[in-house]
């Protein structure tokens, strides 16, 4: 339990975590939906490279529709609602208060799911913006902007209503992405979609928007999440809050400034400017390892495949991303890796390596506490943890060896690009292989989130009938 | 840190300071960019697209042809050449010399020497300025893109994966357009080991009727439709066509110099 927990305990954890339980599965039922949706698109992408004419007469499934679209729902269908459910969780928990105005969360899960259907559709026909990781067309942009401002609301409701007054250091995290996604968000929508600004620029707030977002927003709430759960899994204390707070500091601080390629056709100052950044986001990046490390080794508590070995994978993959991507901040290696598979294959460990398997152990930590009943396949998150890790590697790692090999064969002026694309492609199906591993992975998670949610609902039908069905008291009958 | 507002305050600062950095001041210094004028020429750059390249930059758009293309040439960094443009008044004394320098691949104070030496014998020559690099050597364009390049673009898709070639000077590397119209409708007919999908679904396959019809494609065996049959490009196909087509990054620029081949001299 964590320290500032034990004290005030006036309220019972089973009412705080009762008051999450709708807009909680409002928001982790279509999480899982688009999770599974989002590697379907993915693997569909990957089978170009099996056999490039396999969707020739069919323009939703071409690998320029599919693969944005797999992406997004990956990112905006599942990583972001999922990670703002647990939020909401840790911070009913951490201010010891039910989850302040509840129907708000429900109906902004609702509007939220309902922008990433809009888009997705939108980039299948062909309607994205051409603008990476911001593809969703206005119309959804508005829908996913407001959804958020509303379930910022309840949580920022929430935080004020704590009864502890000492802030916990997910809480610094947590509230930082709170205000962090709404600014980079409408600043991306309103200057490349509502009111271009004109020519390279558009790029360079592009790459600003796409680290803000990939890199500094998934670590704010990936580790905020994990510096919570981490200890009680560990069970003892977060070592320490100082550290923490270095390495929140700079981890915004610097975070915040990388993102622009070395070779980019833009003013020079621009990224040179980033690339001393990225060298110096290995300072948090430390702070963090230290802190994880101290937290975790010794402790007594074993993992077996539960949410404690999801948290422990999950930050690794985070350090692990957060040094591929100050590698190719540095000139020397973004020669090589520039233009190559080495930069998705750092953005899937992010996206996939690390918050989604953190915002899955969470989830399976969590969940049980908020329904009041056990998962109903326990089994499955073992397995699941497995599936995750096996296809983690083998989509990552094949994508950056293969990168690499990509990136030296271009270096070689008499190598077309068929012979470059030839010497990287190997890696390219080894990929599909650890795509399918992560759809199994999540259709493991679908079926517990969706069964729990089953269960709910039976509960609740049956106790509404018991209700009708039972003789009515004496005192209420009327004479 | 014991209240929230300190914490959103210090995630103010953090991010207002990269805002002002990596939007505002892009945004104030090339926002309001103009069209440059062309090394050693009264022309200026960039040139507006014709109607049908700006509706083919939107079909690359909405097909995702950024996610295996970049327009983006990278270069390492510029070479000199000395060229002799004429030998003077004493030929044997210049070709002499000549024979004993190196004239190729220098660096600009080699370049200088070179070009004094040759000249205190007598010699006229020229200093070609030539960039370097994996791309420019590979052909895919003569220098390195730069920010004017991108001045008309909406939206600028500069790609970060080259899952095939880079795209930035292909309207002078291959500018043919029933050449670009085969290839996307059956790139393995032009390019053998192409990986890149067809674009079949750009294409109408329709059944050879009494009007000649000059749009349609000449292919291969192998890849023709059935007999009695011919393959027309939509107009989204030609579009795009003329898209790739209007794709030059071929002038020498301020910030981008290089020394135009001879050839193409006036």
């Amino acid at each position: 339990m964590i320290v500032n927990e034990i004290s005030k305990n006036n309220l019972s954890s089973g009412a705080i975590d009762a008051s999450c339980r709708v807009p909680l599965l409002a928001l982790f039922g279509g999480a899982a939906l688009w999770f599974v949706v989002g590697l379907v698109l993915a693997v569909i992408a990957s089978l170009t490279f099996h056999k490039p004419d396999m969707f020739a007469d069919c323009p939703l499934l071409a690998y320029g529709h599919v693969q944005p679209a797999a992406n997004d729902a990956i990112l905006y269908g599942f990583c972001i609602p999922a990670a703002l459910g647990v939020m909401l969780w840790i911070f009913a928990r951490l201010s010891q208060t039910e989850l302040m105005l509840p129907l708000i969360p429900i109906v902004a899960a609702n509007i939220w799911h309902l922008g990433v259907f809009v888009g997705i559709v939108a980039i299948l026909i062909g309607d994205s913006t051409g603008f990476e990781w911001l593809e969703f067309p206005r119309g959804s942009s508005v829908l996913l902007f407001v959804a958020f401002l509303l379930i910022a609301i309840s949580a920022v409701a929430t935080f004020g209503a704590r009864r502890e007054r000492e802030l916990y250091p997910s809480h610094w995290f947590l509230l930082a992405a709170l205000l962090w996604f709404p600014w980079i968000y409408s600043t991306a929508n309103l200057f490349l979609v509502a009111w271009p600004v004109r020519g390279v620029t558009q790029a360079v707030i592009g790459w600003w928007f796409a680290n803000n977002l990939i890199f500094v927003w998934l670590a704010l709430v990936g580790i905020g999440t994990a510096f919570y759960f981490l200890p009680k899994l560990a069970g003892r204390p977060l070592q320490s809050n100082y550290f923490a707070l270095f390495a929140f500091w700079t981890l915004i601080l610097f975070g915040t400034w990388c993102g622009i390629p070395q070779g980019a056709p833009v003013p020079a100052w621009l990224p040179v400017l980033s690339s001393v950044a990225s060298a110096l986001t290995i300072v948090p990046l430390i702070a963090i390892a230290v802190i994880f490390a101290k937290t975790v080794c010794g402790a007594n508590a074993s993992c077996k495949g539960g949410p404690f070995c999801y948290l422990k994978f999950g930050t690794v993959a985070f350090l692990l991303s957060s040094l591929m991507l100050i590698a190719s901040a540095c000139p020397r290696i973004s020669q090589v890796t520039e233009f190559t598979w080495f930069a998705p294959a750092q953005t899937q460990l992010q996206i996939l390596g690390f918050v989604a398997i953190v915002i899955c152990g969470a989830i399976y930590e969590l969940l049980p506490r908020v329904m009041g009943f056990e998962l109903p396949f326990p089994k499955f998150v073992r397995v699941q943890h497995w599936f995750f890790i096996l296809g983690i590697i083998l989509l990552a790692g094949s994508l950056a060896v293969g990168g690499i090999i990509q990136g030296w064969a271009a270096l070689v002026p008499k190598n077309s690009s068929s012979d470059i694309l030839q010497s990287s492609l190997p890696f390219l199906r080894v990929s599909t292989t650890g795509l399918l591993f992560l759809l199994l992975g999540s259709l493991l998670f679908a079926a517990n989130i969706f069964a729990m949610t089953f269960k709910w609902k039976l509960a609740l039908l049956k106790s509404a009938i018991a209700a009708i069905k039972a003789p009515l008291e004496a005192s209420e009958v009327k004479s | 840190m014991k209240s929230g507002f300190r914490v959103f305050l210090a995630a103010f600062i953090a991010l207002g300071a990269s805002w002002c950095g990596l939007v505002l001041a892009p945004v104030l210094q090339l926002g309001t960019a103009k069209q440059t004028a062309i090394l050693n020429s009264s022309d200026t750059y960039p040139i507006q697209r014709t109607g049908d390249a700006t509706l083919g930059l939107q079909v690359y758009r909405a097909n995702g042809c950024a996610a295996c293309h970049t327009e983006q040439i990278q270069q390492s960094g510029v070479v000199f050449d000395v060229v002799l443009t004429g030998a003077g008044k004493n030929p044997v004394a210049v070709s002499n010399l000549v024979s004993g320098l190196k004239l190729t691949g220098l660096t600009k104070d080699e370049a200088d020497g070179t070009s004094a030496k040759i000249a205190a014998a007598g010699g006229k020559v020229e200093t070609h300025l030539i960039p370097t690099g994996a791309d420019i050597s590979r052909g895919w364009g003569i220098r390195r893109s730069v920010a004017t390049d991108y001045l008309y673009d909406y939206p600028v898709q500069l790609g970060s994966l080259r899952i095939g070639p880079d795209l930035a000077d292909i309207g002078a590397r291959l500018g043919n357009a029933d050449w670009q119209l085969q290839h996307l409708y059956a790139p393995q007919s032009v390019v053998k080991n192409s990986a890149m999908p067809p674009f079949r679904f750009l294409f109408q396959v329709e059944k050879i009727g009494d009007a000649p019809s000059p749009d349609a494609l000449n292919l291969p065996a192998e890849f023709a439709p059935p007999a009695g049959y011919k393959v027309v490009p939509t107009t989204d196909a030609k579009n795009l066509a003329a898209y790739l087509l209007s794709l030059r990054a071929d002038v020498p620029l301020y910030e981008a110099p290089f020394t135009p081949p001879v050839a193409e001299k006036k």
